[in-house]
C-alpha cells in the first residue's frame, strides 16, 4: 500500500492503496463516482472511460499510479450547473437506452469534437468504433454528435 | 482506508415511508388490511387496494406505483403517459416507482415485450378508477352529480358553478383511497370505471422525453452497481475451468495472506472468494488454487461440429405438427421443389455490463440491490433457495445494463444472497466479462430444413417446415432450482424442454407442414450453454430461415420479393384475431413505399466492381405486433464484409403510446439483430466456451451503424380510428425479420445465399469466392 495522489474534476485526493490497482476502482469506491464503470476490466468496450490530458482512457486498464495529470469524469463534464453540448444533445436526441454505456460515448465523443469540431460521418464512425453500446443505441450517439458538431462555432 | 457512502438516507426513508403508506398509516386510516397487518416486514402490495397504485400528494401531483421494470425501452415513461390521460392529470405533474417487491404490486417485472400490451391495461383502468373516485369525492362535497363536473388536469370544477373548485390535492392528498378494486389476478385489476377512448388522450400518442435519461448523461444516477453499504465486502466467483468439471479441493492458502482477504466459500461446485475491497477479490479469485476434475465425457462437441452434431441426434422431444392440406402429395406433383438447411449458432446476452448484486442481511432480514428485469421472481426465488420465509426478503429494484431476458435468470442476485447469509455482512457480487460473455444464458442454436413447391405459373403451394432447437433444460424464470449457484450447488429439478418453434406469418399456402424438434447437448446441468430467453427468444432465428426461404422460392419463381409475399398474404381469406393478415399487408406495403422499392426479381444482375449492392424484405409478427423489414446493403467483393447502409422497419403495435420512444426501441431492436446477423456467435471446444470477451466475441460497432434507418408507425387496423385501438408491445417483433432481411439483401447484391448466421466477412468471402464472385 502507499499513498497515491489524483487530481479529479478539480479537486484533489490521496488514497492510500495498492500502486497497481485500476483507476476505475479507486474513482467509483473510494471518490464515490459513478459515472465511469466496469464493462470488461480489458479496455475493450469504454464503460470506464474518463479524459486525462485530453484523451480518452480506459480507467479499467490504467494502474492508479500511472494516472498523471487532470482525471475528467461525466460528473465532471457539467460546468456551472450548465450541461455540456454533448449532454444536452444526448436528451435533445434521447439517446440513452439502457444508459450504461452512455458515459463511455459522451466522453469519447468529446475527445473526438475537441480534436476535431467538424468529423465527417466518416470521422464519426472511426473515432467511436470501439465505444461499445448493446443497446445498440448507435445511430441516435451519432446523430447527436452530429447536433453538437453543427452547433459549433 | 475504505470511504462507504450508505444508501441515500432519503432513498430508505422513502421506502419505509411507503410500506407504512401501504400497511395502513396514511394519513386518513379507516381500516387496517389484515394480511398487511399480520404479515412481516416486507408484505406483499395488495393489488385490489387503489392505494397501492396511486397517491395522490398534496402539491396535487401524482405518484403511480407499477410492478414493472423499464430495461432502456422508455416503458416508464409509457406508464406515466397512459396513467395520466386516465387519471386527468398533466404529464408533468406525475412520477413513477417501478419494481421494488415491498412497495410496488406483482405485476412481474419484464418479458414478453407485454408491458404495454397486457400490464398497461390494468393501470389504466387504476388510474381511471382513482379519477371516478375523486370526482364523487367532490361530488359529494358540492351536493351535485358527478355528471355535471369538470375535471381537467387534476382540477375537478362544476361549470354551474365558477365557485366550485377542487385540486385532487385538495380532495385527499397524502390522503389513502381505501377503496378496494376487483380482478381474479393482477393484470385482471379493476374498478368500475370506464376508460377513456383513445381520442381524448392529451398525453398518449405525444412523445414527452423520458425522465430517466437526463441523470444517465450527467452521472448523477445511482445504479444497481453503485450500491455501497457499511460494512460491505465484495466476491469474486471462480468458475470451473472445464464445463462439468468436480470440484475436488481448495488451497485456501494460495491467498489467505493477500491484503484484504476476507474468506473462500465453497458449496458442492460453487465458489466464491471474499475480500474487503472489489480489487482485492479480483486478484483473489484469479490466484485461488483450486484442484478441479475434468468429467469423464465430453459436455458439448465443438461448436464448428455443432449442427453436425444437432441433425444427427435423437430428439428429447416433437412438436405438434402444424398441417394443412397434404404437403407431401404437393411436393411431389409441383414444378419446381426448392430444398434449403440454415443454421444459427448459439447467440449469447453478452450484457454490456457484467451480472452484479448487492445484499444485505441486515435485522435478520435480507434486502437485494439489484438490475434484475423480473425483481418478484427473484424475490421468491431466493426465499426459496435460502429457506427465508418470503415477507422477510425484498428486492429493491434499480437501473443496470441491458435486459433482454439475461436477468431473468440472475444469478448474481442468488449469489450475493447465499454469501450474505454465508458471512452475515453485506456482500456485492460482480461477473468477470470472460465469466458473463462464457457463463450467461444463450439464445438457443437451431437448424432447418425446409422444402418449397412451386406450381407451374410460380405460385407456392406447398411449404415444409422442419427446425430443431438445442434448447433442452431450458432456464429464465429465476427458479430457486433453475440458477446457475443452484445447478452448481448440485441441485437438480426435472428439466423445462424448451420449444422448438414456427414460423409467425399469415401467408396462405394451401399445403404446409411445420414441425419443430429439441435437441440435447450430452452436459444439461452446469454448462455455460444453458439456454434462457434472449431477446425474443427463437424468433430471430426462425424467420431467418423462413423469411431467407420464402426469398428463395420468390427467385425461383422469377418473381419480385414483395409482390411475391404480398400476394400470399392477399391469397388469404377470412381475417383473424387482432387483423393480423391486414396489418401485415400495411407494414409490407409501407415498408416498400418508405423504401422506395423497384419491383424486380432478385439478385440484381451483379453489379461491377467491388462493392455489391443490394436490396432485401423479410416480414414477421409477435403476438399482435407487425414488422416488415428491408435491408440495403454493400457487399465489398474483396473482403467480404457487409455493410448494411440503410434500415426500413414499418410496424405496427396498434395504438403507439410515445412514438419517439418507440422509433428508438425499434432502432435498437434491429440493430440488436443486425449485430446478430453480422458478428455474434458462441464458439466452443469439446471443454469450455472459446469465446469471452469483445474480440473473441465481436458485437456491432458504431463503424457498423446504418447511415440511413427509416421507422414508419402503422396502423393498418382496418378500423383505424375505433376507440378501443389497442395497445400491442414493441419490444421484440423489430427483432425477428433482420437477420432474413439482410441475408435476402446480400443474395439480391451477389446471387450468393447465405444460410449461416453470423455473415462475418471470411464466411461471406468464402461463399462469394465458390460462387466464383
Amino acid at each position: 500500500m502507499s499513498k497515491v495522489t489524483l487530481k479529479v474534476n478539480g479537486q484533489s485526493h490521496t488514497v492510500d492503496i495498492e500502486p497497481s490497482t485500476p483507476l476505475l476502482y479507486i474513482l467509483r469506491n473510494d471518490l464515490g463516482l459513478q459515472g465511469p464503470r466496469f464493462g470488461c476490466g480489458l479496455g475493450q468496450c469504454g464503460a470506464c472511460t474518463v479524459i486525462i490530458n485530453g484523451n480518452a482512457v480506459r480507467s479499467c486498464v490504467l494502474p492508479a499510479s500511472a494516472a498523471k495529470g487532470e482525471v475528467t469524469t461525466l460528473e465532471g463534464l457539467a460546468q456551472n450547473g450548465k450541461l455540456h453540448p454533448l449532454q444536452q444533445a444526448w436528451i435533445d436526441e434521447q439517446v440513452p437506452a439502457c444508459g450504461f454505456c452512455q458515459n463511455g460515448q459522451i466522453l469519447t465523443a468529446k475527445v473526438l469534437l475537441d480534436k476535431n469540431p467538424h468529423p465527417t460521418d466518416a470521422q464519426i464512425r472511426t473515432g467511436m468504433a470501439s465505444t461499445l453500446c448493446r443497446c445498440m443505441t448507435y445511430y441516435r450517439i451519432q446523430a447527436a454528435i452530429k447536433r453538437v458538431a453543427k452547433g459549433a462555432a | 482506508m475504505i470511504d462507504f457512502t450508505a444508501i441515500p438516507p432519503e432513498v430508505e426513508a422513502a421506502l419505509a415511508s411507503r410500506r407504512s403508506f401501504l400497511k395502513g398509516a396514511g394519513l386518513l386510516v379507516v381500516t387496517l388490511s389484515p394480511a398487511a397487518a399480520q404479515a412481516g416486514p416486507y408484505p406483499d402490495p395488495n393489488f385490489r387496494q387503489l392505494d397501492s397504485w396511486i397517491v395522490i400528494h398534496q402539491n396535487n401531483t401524482a405518484t403511480f406505483y407499477v410492478g414493472k421494470t423499464d430495461c432502456g425501452q422508455g416503458t416508464g415513461t409509457a406508464f406515466r403517459q397512459m396513467m395520466a390521460d386516465e387519471l386527468d392529470i398533466a404529464f408533468d405533474k406525475t412520477s413513477i416507482i417501478m419494481g421494488s417487491t415491498d412497495t410496488t404490486v406483482d405485476q412481474g417485472g419484464s418479458g414478453g415485450s407485454d408491458a404495454i400490451q397486457a400490464d398497461g391495461w390494468p393501470m389504466r383502468r387504476v388510474a381511471a378508477e382513482a379519477r371516478r373516485v375523486l370526482l364523487q369525492l367532490a361530488s359529494q362535497r358540492w351536493s351535485l352529480p358527478p355528471d355535471q363536473l369538470t375535471v381537467r388536469d387534476a382540477v375537478i370544477s362544476a361549470p354551474t358553478d365558477p365557485s366550485k373548485r377542487l385540486t385532487y390535492g385538495e380532495l385527499i392528498g397524502g390522503k389513502r383511497f381505501n377503496v378496494t378494486l376487483a380482478g381474479n389476478n393482477v393484470n385482471a385489476t379493476t374498478g368500475v370505471a370506464k376508460l377513456k377512448p383513445v381520442q381524448e388522450f392529451k398525453y398518449v400518442g405525444q412523445s414527452p422525453q423520458r425522465y430517466d435519461i437526463p441523470a444517465k448523461v450527467d452521472g448523477s444516477l445511482k445504479w444497481a452497481v453503485d450500491v455501497k453499504l457499511p460494512g460491505m465486502v465484495h466476491a469474486r466467483n471462480i468458475k470451473p475451468p472445464v464445463a462439468g468439471a468436480k470440484l475436488v479441493s481448495i488451497d485456501e492458502s494460495s491467498v489467505r495472506n493477500l491484503p484484504g482477504f476476507v474468506k473462500v466459500v465453497s458449496k458442492g461446485n460453487y465458489v466464491a472468494v471474499v475480500c474487503e475491497r472489489e480489487e482485492q477479490a479480483i486478484n483473489a479469485a484469479r490466484r485461488l488454487k483450486v484442484n478441479w476434475e475434468k468429467p469423464a465425457s465430453a459436455p458439448f462437441p465443438a461448436s464448428e461440429d455443432l449442427f453436425t452434431f444437432m441433425r444427427a441426434a435423437q430428439p428429447t422431444s416433437r412438436s405438434q405438427p402444424t398441417v394443412v392440406g397434404d404437403v407431401t402429395t404437393s411436393l411431389a406433383g409441383a414444378a419446381k421443389v426448392i430444398e434449403a438447411e440454415y443454421d444459427v449458432p448459439f447467440q449469447g446476452h453478452t450484457a454490456f455490463g457484467p451480472a452484479h448484486a448487492m445484499a444485505d442481511p441486515s435485522n435478520g432480514q435480507l434486502t437485494i440491490y439489484s438490475n434484475d428485469m423480473k425483481s418478484y421472481g427473484m424475490r421468491n426465488g431466493v426465499a426459496a433457495f435460502l429457506k427465508i420465509p418470503r415477507d422477510q426478503v425484498r428486492v429493491v429494484w434499480m437501473e443496470g445494463p441491458q435486459g433482454f431476458g439475461r436477468t431473468a435468470a440472475d444469478d448474481a442476485g442468488f449469489e450475493a444472497a447465499f454469501l450474505a447469509k454465508e458471512l452475515n455482512r453485506p456482500v456485492r457480487v460482480q461477473w468477470m466479462r470472460d465469466e458473463e460473455t462464457a457463463w450467461d444464458t444463450k439464445g438457443p442454436a437451431f437448424t432447418f430444413k425446409l422444402r418449397g413447391g412451386l406450381d407451374a405459373q410460380g405460385n407456392l403451394v406447398a411449404f415444409d417446415y422442419l427446425a430443431q432447437a438445442a434448447d433442452y433444460n431450458h432456464v429464465g424464470y429465476n427458479e430457486a432450482d433453475s440458477v446457475l449457484i443452484a445447478q452448481l450447488m448440485g441441485i437438480r429439478r426435472t428439466p423445462a424442454r424448451g420449444g422448438g418453434d414456427e414460423p409467425d406469418e399469415m401467408y396462405s399456402i394451401p399445403h404446409r407442414r411445420m414441425a419443430s424438434e429439441v435437441v440435447s447437448l450430452p452436459l444439461i446441468w452446469e454448462t455455460p450453454l444453458r439456454t434462457g430467453n434472449l431477446r425474443d427468444p427463437n424468433g430471430p432465428q426462425v424467420t431467418f430461415a423462413s423469411e431467407s426461404f420464402i426469398d428463395e422460392l420468390a427467385a425461383a419463381a422469377k418473381a419480385d420479393p414483395v409482390a411475391f409475399r404480398l400476394a400470399l398474404l392477399n391469397a388469404g381469406t377470412g381475417d383473424d384475431s387482432g387483423f393480423k393478415r391486414a396489418r401485415s399487408i400495411a407494414c409490407i406495403k409501407a415498408a416498400a413505399q418508405a423504401y422506395g422499392w423497384d419491383p424486380r426479381p432478385s439478385p440484381k444482375r451483379v453489379s461491377k466492381g467491388d462493392i455489391l449492392t443490394g436490396r432485401g424484405v423479410a416480414y414477421s409478427f409477435r403476438s399482435q405486433t407487425v414488422a416488415a423489414e428491408i435491408a440495403e446493403v454493400e457487399v465489398n467483393g474483396k473482403t467480404g464484409h457487409v455493410w448494411v447502409k440503410r434500415l426500413v422497419c414499418a410496424h405496427d403495435c396498434g395504438l403507439v403510446i410515445n412514438p419517439e420512444g418507440t422509433r428508438r426501441t425499434l432502432e435498437g431492436a434491429m440493430l440488436h439483430s443486425l449485430s446478430r446477423a453480422l458478428h455474434e456467435e458462441v464458439t466452443f471446444d469439446t471443454e469450455k466456451v472459446t469465446s469471452v470477451d469483445w474480440v473473441t466475441h465481436p458485437s456491432l460497432t458504431h463503424a457498423d451503424t446504418p447511415a440511413q434507418i427509416d421507422i414508419v408507425l402503422v396502423n393498418g387496423d382496418p378500423n383505424p380510428n375505433r376507440p378501443d385501438l389497442p395497445h400491442y408491445g414493441a419490444g421484440e417483433t423489430a427483432c425477428k425479420p433482420l437477420l432474413a432481411a439482410v441475408a435476402n439483401a446480400i443474395f439480391d447484391a451477389t446471387g450468393v445465399r447465405l444460410r449461416r448466421v453470423p455473415f462475418r466477412d471470411q464466411r461471406v468471402l468464402a461463399a462469394l469466392k465458390a460462387a466464383g464472385i
